[in-house]
């Protein structure tokens, strides 16, 4: 298992600047109800995941407020409301499933055209193809590009802009585990420049490690959205273990913070009720005559976490 | 508008099948300007098509915006091309997300259109001035200068079909079945001819003369006539046969030109309004 890594940024500023408000979006496709009354708030600084289950909505509300999928109910509006809908989206960068470009134009010759459209200066074509190492193959057209080539062309483009926000539909879909990891470096990297992102991801442990928000999706309907660790109200698990096991369970049994505990191969799992310090518990067990093997604290994975969520609803 | 004019043709200047398509017309154009080296043999005339009278002024302004016309189907191809691909590449889809708006979009389509039937009637008016001035037998200013009504005509009729290209792309997504679309629609206003015919023989009514300024392609074609009426030699040919074969009409009528305007305006709007409707 893996340790969750949350990222928080500055949450002290008084006005946190909104990009991105959705309010009960909802779309229907003829009797299937795609996005059901979805609501949720983007703020400048944050690393948000979109999760759910293949065919739970999300493309669709990322389409909604992308301008290429009409809504049937419902509203958005981007940047506080203070530009119209494709103004806005000059001031994004966003790539949606897969890449899209033209084939016969090289990457240089597709980056000009985005250029165009997002009404900016062509000098950081190059610096961005550098970020994601494509300048060799810069030249040679689009369709003789590799999936992952695609992909990170796609990634250079939605960040030509220096765009306020980044959106990123499933970008790892499809590649193969050196493109993986060689998009999630690229993301993680931009992520710790402050950039504000939007990741939407059927891949819990590619958006546990970026994301410190979260926007759960299940059949249209959100179940829940705010901070990754207030998904569920848990404070995690100790795992420990000594060579005196049945002391160790005598002794955790009479611990306030226990919730329950559960005997393993490789030691005991607590769950606890209320936060605990590790130097606490292992004080109080030696004095208990106890003497720890092992000791670590470890937050839910998100992917406990998920299907907890999700099965409870 | 020079925005998206150069949003487009930045599409249009890197596409293998534009370049293709544009080389094959000038290459087409060049060799009809040779046209006039041609050698034929009818009804006891013989010597070089010069020698007909075809590249007088200002006959040879309605000769070459005639017979250059049967090559914007070249053209057309392109744009249907260019429209559907950008539903098949999903770069359609693309350019909305990086922030070109539907209007825009479609509005931008609509300049290049623009823009390559502007081309097109000016490279045939100076191929046409070309012919005209090597081989016309008149040279007054104000003779070469008559008649150039041919050219705005030639322009409109371009520009309507282009736009019917943009439509057919737009709403038939796949460069094809849009071409097919296309085809199907000229085959049927084919049929609504024919049945027009039969109904104006057997009750005597006028409805094809109707249907002909209707319809977009009936309307496109008869925009510039059939010159050969005004061809001496063919003229005195047919009227050794009969005096009232040939209809010898060849000015643009105004309700082709009325008809083709309200439906390139019918095809720019729908082209919007279904972008506008369709989830991509």
């Amino acid at each position: 298992m893996t340790l969750i890594v949350v990222v928080h940024y500055n949450q002290k500023n008084v006005t946190v600047e909104t990009i991105l408000e959705i309010n009960n979006l909802s779309k229907n496709y003829a009797a299937l109800k795609a996005v059901d009354n979805v609501s949720f708030k983007i703020n400048k600084g944050h690393v948000y995941g979109i999760l759910g289950p293949n065919g739970s909505g999300k493309s669709t509300t990322l389409g909604m407020v992308l301008n290429v999928v009409n809504p049937t109910s419902g509203s958005y509006s981007w940047f506080e409301g203070t530009t119209s809908n494709h103004e806005a989206l000059k001031r994004i960068g966003a790539i949606i499933e897969r890449p899209n470009f033209y084939p016969s134009m090289s990457a240089v010759q597709n980056l000009e055209l985005v250029c165009k459209i997002k009404e900016i200066p062509t000098d950081k074509i190059q610096e961005k193809l550098e970020l994601v190492d494509l300048i060799e193959r810069q030249h040679s057209p689009f369709k003789n590009y590799s999936l992952g080539m695609k992909q990170r062309l796609a990634i250079a483009s939605a960040l030509l802009n220096d765009p306020e926000i980044l959106i990123l539909d499933e970008p790892t879909n499809g590649l193969d585990p050196q493109g993986i990891r060689k998009i999630r470096d690229i993301i993680q990297q931009i992520a710790l420049s402050g950039t504000t992102i939007l990741l939407a991801s059927h891949l819990l442990d590619e958006v546990e490690k970026v994301c410190s928000h979260v926007v759960v999706l299940r059949r249209g309907k959100m179940l829940y959205s705010g901070p990754v660790d207030e998904m569920n109200s848990n404070h995690g698990i100790i795992h420990c273990d000594a060579n005196d096991r049945t002391g160790l369970l005598e002794f955790l049994k009479t611990q306030p913070y226990v919730v329950s505990i559960k005997e393993e191969v490789e030691g005991i799992k607590v769950k606890l009720s209320q936060p605990v310090e590790t130097s606490l518990v292992n004080a109080t067990a030696y004095k208990a005559g106890i003497t720890l093997s092992f000791l670590m604290h470890k937050k839910q994975s998100l992917e406990d976490q998920f299907i907890e969520l999700t099965s409870k609803n | 508008m020079r925005r998206l004019l150069d949003i487009e043709f930045h599409k249009f200047r890197h596409s293998k099948s534009s370049k293709v398509l544009t080389i094959i017309y000038l290459v087409i154009v060049v060799l009809l300007m040779l046209a006039g080296l041609i050698r034929i043999n009818i009804n006891n005339f013989s010597g070089g098509l010069s020698d007909l009278g075809i590249f007088n002024f200002p006959i040879v302004w309605h000769i070459s915006t005639y017979f250059t016309s049967y090559l914007k189907i070249f053209i057309a191809i392109v744009i249907v091309s260019l429209t559907a691909s950008e539903y098949s590449n999903r770069t359609l889809k693309q350019n909305l997300i990086d922030g070109l708006s539907k209007k825009e979009l479609i509005l931008s389509k609509v300049y290049l259109s623009g823009l390559l039937a502007l081309a097109v009637t000016i490279i045939v008016f100076i191929a046409a001035l070309i012919l005209g001035i090597i081989y016309s037998d008149y040279n007054e200013i104000q003779i070469i200068f008559s008649e150039l009504y041919f050219f705005p005509v030639f322009f409109l009729s371009h520009f309507v079909l282009f736009c019917f290209c943009l439509f057919a792309g737009i709403l038939v997504k796949r460069s094809a079945f849009a071409l097919g679309f296309l085809g199907v629609w000229w085959i049927v206003e084919g049929i609504l001819n024919l049945i027009a015919r039969w109904f104006d023989w057997k009750y005597d009514l006028n409805s094809l003369e109707w249907f002909s300024h209707i319809l977009p392609f009936n309307a496109i074609s008869n925009l510039i006539k059939n010159p050969a009426g005004r061809i001496d030699i063919i003229e005195s040919t047919v009227n050794q046969v009969d005096d009232n074969l040939l209809d010898l009409s060849y000015n643009v009528d105004w309700q082709d030109v009325v008809s083709v305007s309200i439906w390139c305006f019918l095809f720019i709007y729908w082209s919007y309004a279904i972008l506008k409707r369709r989830d991509l």
